[in-house]
């Protein structure tokens, strides 16, 4: 099997930023917030984090608040509650989320839920599971779950339950691996996983593994690395992630590598993108290969991080 | 990216720009992410920061949001200035559709222009459902699994109405591809939820009927067995009191076909209470397989099931072994 080329992932990392003019490159511009959450926490889980000036990154993301509390995805950018988690999770890889004002962040997310428990993702409104679980894991990371309505957007979670025992974006809406990793993340932080069909929804989950390995995020679909990390990650939360053959999983993530310059695709011989690398990465960790650190499955940060974050009282 | 269609006079040496000056992006000291720019969108963007900064609500500004959006659809901010300035302009929304459904053609799976499109399909409210049904169908004939467009079509349906011929258009869809699983979740949605249908119940039989046929079309089909499962939401006993349910079980493992789903769903039935008759258990010891992989005789048919399943379907091996270990000491 081809082994984890890590060093490379972590030079790749760090050498996004010096490629000019990519298309990868303007098309990240407005969500540079989230490209900074995937390669900082996949140098993390590599133990390299230190690599990057820590001074800069924290200035450059409290840069990026506005007034209402809410964070854009670069300076100038409007807030969306997108944003918003991954600079709380950058500033929880450093440590560092003291220098926050808690109140204005947590009034802003507060702020977004609907009277029927769901979360919209700003002010125009949208609502999705994914704003859901960003609303309610930001807030467990500043320790103040206790200042929304957590039954309700539990019962709104519920709502979006299907009969194949996975979850849609909306009531009646499709399963997709990503949205069942949001709402069983939403149900694991909140305490509410008893609402999840564990064994219906394993099965489900289960059966995304195809031949190669890989997993898919709905039936019928391709196999894609990101979804090792939303299938993967749902299956430990629910404690049945011995349903599916792991080995053959890691094998068809290695795969994905680009052994020469770093980095790993969606596929086998695909393009690397930094998303893919942080999933890819994180996968591994979920599948306990060695030399990667540990990840916690419902926040999506490494582990030693997470229990800094909540063994500390608010 | 794509600007093939536009016309390409830098913002710098238009007239009606001459008073703005550009703002550069402040990516911050040494940019974390890379950012890097082609001419044409770095200053496409300067000029945006520049309207966006003096909020300057005019058609020039909208123009300009346009041109940005056909660079790069993907910006947030853009999209969100947009919005103030057709508020503010109380622009013409229909016109607005037509911007969206271009750019869309090149950009289905990008959050930004959903978001977008039901914000101008509330404002406009039910009169715009027939156009938005027909939108989504146009998105869903290039891609029939496009989540987004799925979940804006239950929205206008939820939202502004539309439901004539759904029921019809998921025939059709299923008629393209029956594996497709998006269209049997809005087969189940609209059953379910439709106000002409008359739910679940007064639907389930014929349902049943449509869903049977489609399973012996496909057995190795998981959308229509979960759709067939899901019918009876609710409602255990009248599943495994269904004949219908039983027999497409039979029919299926008599031909000698491997069929997971059909072999999970008699293990269901018999964990449910269902007596399978003689039959059943010819029809799984028949099926084409090692001795060895199917344990000693004397296990029960459950068990022989699970062991089969075990056998097949090796990637979920440790799945079915535990099943075999849950089996309710009945059927054992
Ligand atoms: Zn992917």
């Amino acid at each position: 099997m081809v082994e984890l080329v890590a060093e490379k992932h972590v030079q790749y990392v760090i050498s996004v930023e010096k490629k000019k003019d990519s298309f990868e490159s303007v098309v990240m511009e407005h969500l540079r917030m989230n490209g900074a959450y995937w390669g900082l926490t996949t140098l993390d889980l590599l133990g390299k984090l230190q690599v990057v000036d820590q001074d800069e990154v924290i200035s450059w993301v409290m840069q990026c608040q506005h007034e209402s509390g809410g964070f854009g995805g670069n300076i100038g950018h409007d807030p969306h509650i997108l944003y918003t988690l991954s600079a709380v999770q950058v500033l929880a890889l450093f440590d560092k989320i003291q220098i926050l004002d808690v109140s204005k962040v947590t009034n802003y997310v507060v702020g977004l839920q609907n009277e029927d428990g769901s979360f919209s993702g700003d002010m125009w409104g949208e609502v999705d599971t994914r704003f859901s679980y960003i609303a309610i894991c930001c807030l467990s990371l500043l320790h103040q779950l206790d200042k929304i309505d957590v039954e309700k957007a539990v019962n709104y979670i519920v709502r979006c339950k299907n009969l194949d025992g996975g979850f849609g974006c909306t009531p009646g809406g499709e399963s997709h691996a990503g949205q069942i990793f949001c709402c069983v993340g939403a149900l694991a932080i909140t305490g509410s996983l008893h609402h999840v069909d564990k064994d219906l929804l394993g099965w489900w989950l289960c059966e995304r593994q195809v031949k190669s390995g890989g997993l898919n995020g709905r039936p019928e679909k391709l196999p894609d690395v990101c979804y090792s990390w939303w299938v993967l990650s749902s299956l430990i939360m629910i404690d049945r992630v011995h349903w599916i053959d792991k080995e053959k999983l890691a094998k068809f993530i290695l795969d994905c590598q680009d052994l020469e310059k770093g980095g790993i695709s969606d596929r086998p011989d695909d393009a690397v993108d930094v998303f893919h690398t942080y999933f890819g990465v994180a996968g591994l960790s979920l599948l306990e290969y060695p030399g990667v650190k540990a990840v916690d499955p419902a926040y999506a940060l490494p582990v030693d991080v997470v229990n800094k974050i909540l063994i500390s009282s608010s | 990216m794509d600007s093939d269609d536009e016309q390409t006079i830098p913002l710098s040496q238009r007239p009606e720009w001459a008073d703005v000056k550009p703002v550069p992006q402040d990516d911050g000291p040494n940019p974390v992410v890379p950012i890097a720019y082609t001419d044409e969108f770095r200053e496409t963007m300067d000029y945006f920061r520049a309207v966006y900064l003096s909020d300057e609500h005019s058609s020039r500004s909208l123009q300009l949001t346009s041109e940005a959006i056909n660079l790069n659809a993907g910006n947030y901010t853009v999209w969100h200035f947009r919005r103030l300035i057709l508020e503010s302009l109380n622009a013409d929304l229909h016109e607005e559709l037509d911007f969206v459904e271009n750019i869309a053609k090149k950009n289905s799976k990008n959050y930004q222009i959903w978001h977008h499109r039901r914000w101008l399909a509330e404002k406009l409210g039910p009169d715009a459902a027939f156009r938005e049904i027909e939108f989504t169908k146009k998105i869903l004939s290039l891609d029939a699994k496009n989540y987004h467009a799925w979940s804006h079509r239950q929205w206008v349906l939820k939202t502004l109405g539309g439901w004539e011929d759904e029921l019809e258009y998921c025939n059709q869809l299923l008629r393209d591809d029956i594996f497709n699983n998006s269209a049997w979740n809005q087969r189940h949605f609209v059953v379910t939820r439709s106000p002409l249908l008359g739910g679940l119940d007064a639907m389930r039989d014929s349902e049943v009927d449509y869903t049977i046929e489609a399973i012996i079309t496909y057995p190795e089909n998981e959308s229509s067995w979960r759709y067939l499962r899901g019918l009876y939401k609710n409602d255990l006993k009248s599943w495994v009191n269904d004949p219908r349910v039983s027999s497409v079980c039979l029919k299926i493992l008599s031909t000698k076909t491997r069929c997971i789903f059909a072999l999970s769903t008699l293990l269901d039935l018999i964990c449910h209470g269902f007596q399978p008759s003689p039959e059943y258990e010819e029809a799984v010891n028949a099926l084409p397989l090692q001795r060895s992989d199917v344990g000693p005789s004397s296990s029960s048919l459950a068990e022989t099931i699970c062991s089969v399943l075990e056998a097949i379907d090796p990637l979920r091996g440790n799945y079915w072994n535990w099943r075999k270990e849950q089996l309710p000491a009945l059927v054992t």
